[in-house]
């Protein structure tokens, strides 16, 4: 597939107004100013567009549920708080092509009819938000963004707000309430953010690389979006790869394409001299695959045949000197560290995870442990406001499930059993 | 006693608080170009939610003064409306602000799995030796203050090291760890490669 979203990132000026303005740039916009609103929103639902941040939901949809008759403002939030481990494609598009997402912004404040898009940028990502500014305030300049924008009496503003390293501020109500001011945690829904969102008013949360993919399908048509992929999987999909594979990187495929053209082909293999143990294909949140479930498509719906979930596409590879425990170990320290603490089971569950998952590493675990590890995983998945208690529980449930013999090695021999050069003697982590 | 039964209890390593009181520190004002900066950003959110520029208040205040102090926690209150006790509540919450003292430069690396995979726990082991702190720490002469971090979004070139939550290092090597020490001691964040997507050329 010829790349749409990434075919221009290695260019050197890939991120200017000129260079945009040169390569369609803002004519999608144009195209959606030219036309009704509920027409761009019935055109998107037609392409079958699915929202790129995880829970591939249809954005025409989630625009359609945007109330309409209300005197209240309504709002546009842009999710690049990318944080899910395994997960950069918002970074690079961002960086690198910076009014592709400006004008997918101005799109869907035109569908919904907002008059403003917030980018929540993760505060990490510091560097892209300068890049983001400094375009942004061209195309403020040029009338892109704006008052009257491109004389065609559009109004809408853009505004980028920097977060500052919470995790769960990806979920789309905590992001609002961080948006808000407040601590980064979920609200109960309902109300979704459609109905009451930011300051109480009706709003649309997108991530940056669906946003990104409006553009595209305003200039090209919905037919020829949805047939860049398999059914109800449409359209050009990023795919992040890395850990143990010879090029990590980025890379824009097709949805057909399978997880094992994505590690061999684009990725390179495995580094030499190793074999793949498993991977977990949509960031650090979702169930396990093994090396013989890879023959399949990449896209949202197969993944989920397989008991996965193609989520925020990260696509995380672990070859044969990955020890399994300490790689739950790890994912649970994130979890543990970023829980927002609302919720009993996530809080308190996710902490025990890691203790006891630090306590059978450590070769002082006993054999009921590992029964544990799946009696509390499964007491915090679904016990939640939001899906990070299931994402919470999956590293430990998933690894028993597809590792045991190696978890109940670690107990009997009372020593990890796969140790490898690049881990440190003992796991630094501070607390 | 409420624990599962199986549950480890132990009051000194887990069932204990992390709250911590701020320092009160030197009184605070913001410097009138930063004042002005502030009051730039509250027009970008509607007049009676102000409190919505908050976290970029407390990366001003980290900016005049490196990490947060209940003076400058009471002064964003009062310009944005809200009590300390809710200032406080949302500065403890985010990973980013600091409620103690850091280091001139605070290096942080990346630890979760694509960088862990990649070796980011023996560039933690590396800088912790080279500098001679337990990462959460910083050294006696101020200069740096040594942190783990999570996933920052740039796994392809693991493992990342951020300084100061903005200047970035890819691709850390622990035997370049030294060096990189040395180099930030001599030149501050100069020394950091930066992002790669910046620096790239086909």
């Amino acid at each position: 597939m010829e790349p749409v979203l990434t075919r221009y990132i290695r260019e050197p000026n890939s991120y200017t107004l000129d260079f945009f303005l040169k390569h369609d740039g803002y004519n999608g916009l144009k195209a959606a100013l030219g036309m009704e609103p509920n027409a761009v929103i019935d055109l998107v639902k037609a392409s079958g567009l699915r929202g790129r941040g995880g829970a591939g939901f249809p954005t025409g949809l989630k625009w359609q549920f945007v109330l309409k008759d209300t005197p209240l403002p309504k709002y546009i939030c842009c999710n690049a708080d990318e944080s899910e481990p395994g997960t950069f494609k918002d970074h690079v598009l961002m960086e690198r092509n910076p009014h592709l997402l400006f004008e997918g912004c101005l799109i869907g404040c035109r569908a919904i009819g907002a008059k403003v898009a917030y980018i929540y940028i993760r505060g990490e990502f510091f560097h892209v938000q300068k890049v983001l500014e400094a375009e942004l305030a061209k195309a403020y300049a040029q009338g892109y963004v704006g008052k009257n924008i491109m004389g065609t009496g559009f109004d809408c503003d853009i505004v980028i707000h920097r977060g500052a390293g919470a995790y769960e501020a990806g979920e789309e109500t905590a992001l609002i309430e961080s948006l808000e001011g407040k601590r980064a945690q979920p609200r109960i829904k309902p109300p979704f953010p459609a109905v009451s969102g930011l300051y109480n008013c009706p709003t649309a949360v997108n991530n940056v690389e669906t946003l990104c993919n409006l553009p595209s399908i305003l200039l090209n048509g919905a037919e020829w979006f949805t047939s860049l992929g398999p059914e109800k999987n449409g359209g050009p999909k990023l795919f992040c790869v890395s850990g143990h594979v010879k090029k990590p990187g980025t890379y824009e495929a097709s949805m057909s394409t399978t997880l094992h053209e994505l590690i061999y082909g684009h990725a390179g293999g495995i580094r030499d001299g190793h074999q793949l143990k498993a991977i977990i294909p949509g960031g650090s949140s979702v169930p396990i695959l093994l090396p013989h479930e890879l023959e399949i498509p990449a896209s949202f719906d197969a993944v989920a045949q397989v008991g996965s979930m193609l989520g925020s596409a990260g696509i995380i590879v672990m070859d044969e000197t990955t020890c399994m425990v300490w790689a739950a170990r790890n994912l649970l320290y994130f979890y543990k560290h970023e829980s927002c603490g609302k919720c009993t089971p996530c809080r308190e569950g996710g902490d025990w995870l890691h203790r006891i998952l630090t306590k059978i590493e450590n070769g002082e675990g006993e054999m009921r442990d590992i029964d544990l590890l799946t009696s509390i995983g499964s007491n915090i998945a679904g016990k939640t406001l939001c899906a990070f208690g299931d994402a919470a529980a999956t590293p430990a449930l998933t690894t028993v499930k597809h590792f045991r013999p190696e978890f109940e090695a670690h107990v009997r021999e009372g020593r990890c059993t796969v140790p490898a050069d690049w881990r440190a003697a003992r796991t630094p982590v501070a607390h | 006693m409420s624990f599962h039964p199986l549950m480890l209890y132990d009051p000194e390593r887990f069932q204990r608080s992390e709250r911590r009181l701020l320092e009160e520190g030197e009184p605070f004002t913001f410097a009138p170009e930063r004042r002005a900066a502030l009051d730039e950003l509250l027009t970008k959110y509607p007049p009676d939610r102000k409190r919505s520029a908050i976290l970029a208040a407390l990366y001003l205040v980290q900016e005049q003064q490196g990490y947060l102090t209940a003076n400058a926690v009471r002064h964003v209150g009062g310009i944005l409306e809200m009590t300390p006790a809710e200032v406080e509540d949302v500065a403890t919450y985010y990973v980013m602000f600091f409620k103690e003292k850091v280091g001139k430069h605070v290096v942080q690396v990346c630890r979760t799995l694509s960088c862990a995979l990649a070796g980011a726990e023996r560039v933690t082991e590396a800088l912790s030796h080279t500098l001679g702190i337990a990462p959460g720490e910083t050294d006696p002469s101020g200069m740096f203050t040594l942190l783990e971090f999570e996933c920052l979004g740039a796994c392809d070139r693991a493992p990342v090291v951020m300084v100061n939550n903005e200047d970035w290092h890819e691709r850390v090597r622990p035997e370049d760890c030294g060096r990189l020490v040395e180099d930030i001691r001599a030149r501050g964040p100069a020394a950091s490669s930066g992002c790669h997507l910046r620096i790239e050329r086909p």
